[in-house]
């Protein structure tokens, strides 16, 4: 923490607080601005939290109420190994398969539906690319989803069987127990769970860097290539040539490092709390 | 009759969502597990292991960093496996009731999931900036930091679950606590451990954000700590993307091999620990 801050202080010294909101990112000219990666960072992380919380919290549902008891715990191991599999094999899945497919297949068609419609047709427009930040959205959100399915998994399992009993007993369907008794109860454990993800989305990096496209401009199309701040530092840190250009670098590294430990640190404190009133 | 029919097609309607999202979670993984066979099988062959990394347009293996990534995390390993087992045990034994032992594992936490990536641009500013050169040394320090959270938390959850009794029984009997420790406590837990440290060299294994910084790469057969090493994730990750067909088959090959290598550590580590008598 305290060497990422002294690297990154002749950047500071050159560009001030400016450089958080500056859209510039000319190593020729040694101008750097942190906009795009910041931006690419959250966009996609937010693609991903939007895709994997339902996809997580439906996977915790069918493990806890659906499932036979026999297949729960294979289903479950199974959901895990996706958080085991390596970052770069997301990368190198995406960029050969998942890209070319999306490319081809679900991308003409979002352009052509979505794009015409005023407004959000902002988001769809341009040429299908393939890469891009819908793209890396897509690979971040299968990379949470283990953690949000399984955390959530866990913290549903603690609901006092009398809860649910009575709430079945007055005549509720399996859903609206889900949705009226166990949810609300584990609310905290889920945001913590779904935080915990966040965590992880924001500071993914190869994955994400096969797949964004690299480019530091900040397009409206989710369509259009992008960059994180992890992939810029992932491809362009052993290529940084003058001191300036390596200490935005490394100040770039800073504020992820910041991001993403207020996010583990609010979700770890609501884990916790969670712990406390269970032992109670 | 009518609400009570809504009610079932919103409950029926949820649980089929729940269902599709368990489904669609279990289909990603099969497809990436199938395309990396797809594609990584073609390239398992006898070469892969005992030729180096050929200049492209020419036929080669992954023999050195194959070597480099064994080495690393060997070593890796062996360096953080103690200090978190140590760890481990404080926070176990020694902590409970001090006001150290919460801030200890609130900082664990967070470094259990902070971003790979920020870890390799610390490392990269203590070690690689003052050495003056990238070394394999660095490399190992940087996965040593990701192995050591790793193993605190298995180790300290395995032995807050050995039974108080067995404890208590080895001090009725005079021993001092180190004993009691060392002899009673480890030797209960000791499958929980090895859990917590096979989990941590599968997470080292495929991690490679910290060693684009830190240990490089290197195109020929390197045994020098002391300077750059080969290893497979940097090596997947350079030929994935260069535009040589000989080399994007290696990287699947190399991808094929890191991920069967870290499920099947994965799998074997949770069947150890099914085993293991305190397990939950």
């Amino acid at each position: 923490m305290i060497a990422l801050l002294i690297g990154s202080l002749p950047a500071m010294r050159a560009f001030g607080i400016a450089f958080l909101w500056s859209e510039q990112w000319n190593p020729v000219k040694d101008i750097y601005g942190a906009l795009p990666a910041v931006y690419g960072t959250l966009v996609t992380s937010l693609i991903a939290m939007i895709i994997a919380i339902p996809v997580g919290l439906g996977i915790a549902l069918f493990l806890t109420e659906l499932c036979p008891k026999w297949l729960r715990r294979p289903i479950g191991v199974l959901i895990e190994l996706l958080a085991a599999i390596p970052s770069i094999i997301y990368g190198i899945w995406g960029l050969f398969v998942l890209a070319p497919v999306l490319q081809t297949t679900v991308q003409p068609v979002l352009v052509d539906s979505l794009g015409n419609i005023p407004g959000i047709g902002a988001l769809f427009a341009g040429p299908p690319l393939g890469l891009g930040v819908l793209t890396a959205g897509f690979i971040l959100a299968v990379m949470v989803l283990p953690f949000i399915a399984a955390v959530s998994r866990d913290v549903f399992l603690t609901v006092p069987a009398v809860l649910r009993e009575s709430a079945y007993g007055i005549g509720a369907t399996t859903s609206e127990v889900v949705g009226k008794i166990v949810l609300p109860f584990t609310r905290v454990g889920v945001v913590g769970g779904v935080m915990l993800g966040l965590g992880r989305a924001l500071g993914e990096t190869m994955a994400v860097t096969f797949v964004i496209g690299n480019s530091h401009h900040i397009a409206a199309s989710l369509l259009a290539p992008g960059t994180t701040i992890s992939a810029t530092l992932a491809n362009e840190f052993t290529e940084a040539v003058s001191d300036l250009y390596t200490s935005s670098l490394i100040e770039l590294g800073l504020i992820l490092f910041v991001i993403t430990f207020i996010v583990l640190a609010i979700a770890r404190l609501m884990l916790m709390r969670l712990e406390e009133r269970a032992a109670k | 009759m009518n609400l009570y029919t809504r009610r079932r097609a919103s409950n029926a309607l949820i649980l089929a969502l729940s269902f599709a999202a368990t489904a669609g979670g279990l289909i990603v993984l099969f497809l990436i597990l199938g395309s990396l066979l797809w594609n990584g099988i073609p390239a398992l062959k006898g070469t892969l292991f005992t030729k180096m990394t050929p200049p492209p347009g020419s036929q080669g293996g992954l023999l050195n960093p194959i070597f480099g990534s064994i080495v690393m995390t060997t070593v890796a390993t062996l360096l953080g496996t103690p200090i978190g087992i140590l760890t481990g045990t404080f926070l176990a034994e020694f902590g409970r009731g001090s006001r150290i032992a919460p801030a200890v594992r609130f900082v664990n936490d967070i470094l259990l999931s902070a971003p790979s990536i920020v870890i390799g641009l610390f490392v990269y500013e203590v070690m690689v900036v003052p050495m003056g050169h990238f070394s394999a040394w660095a490399g190992v320090v940087a996965l040593a930091i990701i192995v050591i959270p790793v193993v605190v938390r298995t180790t300290e959850n395995v032995l807050v679950l050995v039974p108080a009794s067995l404890r208590e029984a080895a001090s009725a009997l005079g021993a001092p606590q180190w004993k009691v420790i060392v002899v009673v406590t480890y030797r209960a837990a000791i499958q929980g451990i090895l859990t917590g440290v096979m989990l941590a060299i599968a997470r080292i294994a495929g991690e490679t954000a910290p060693l684009l910084f830190t240990a490089l790469n290197n195109q020929f057969w390197s045994a020098n700590m002391n300077g750059p090493m080969a290893n497979l994730p940097v090596v997947i990750f350079q030929f994935a993307l260069s535009p040589y067909a000989d080399w994007q088959v290696l990287a699947w090959g190399g991808a094929a091999l890191i991920t069967f290598t870290i499920l099947i550590l994965n799998i074997v580590a949770r069947w150890v620990a099914s085993r293991s008598s305190f397990s939950q």
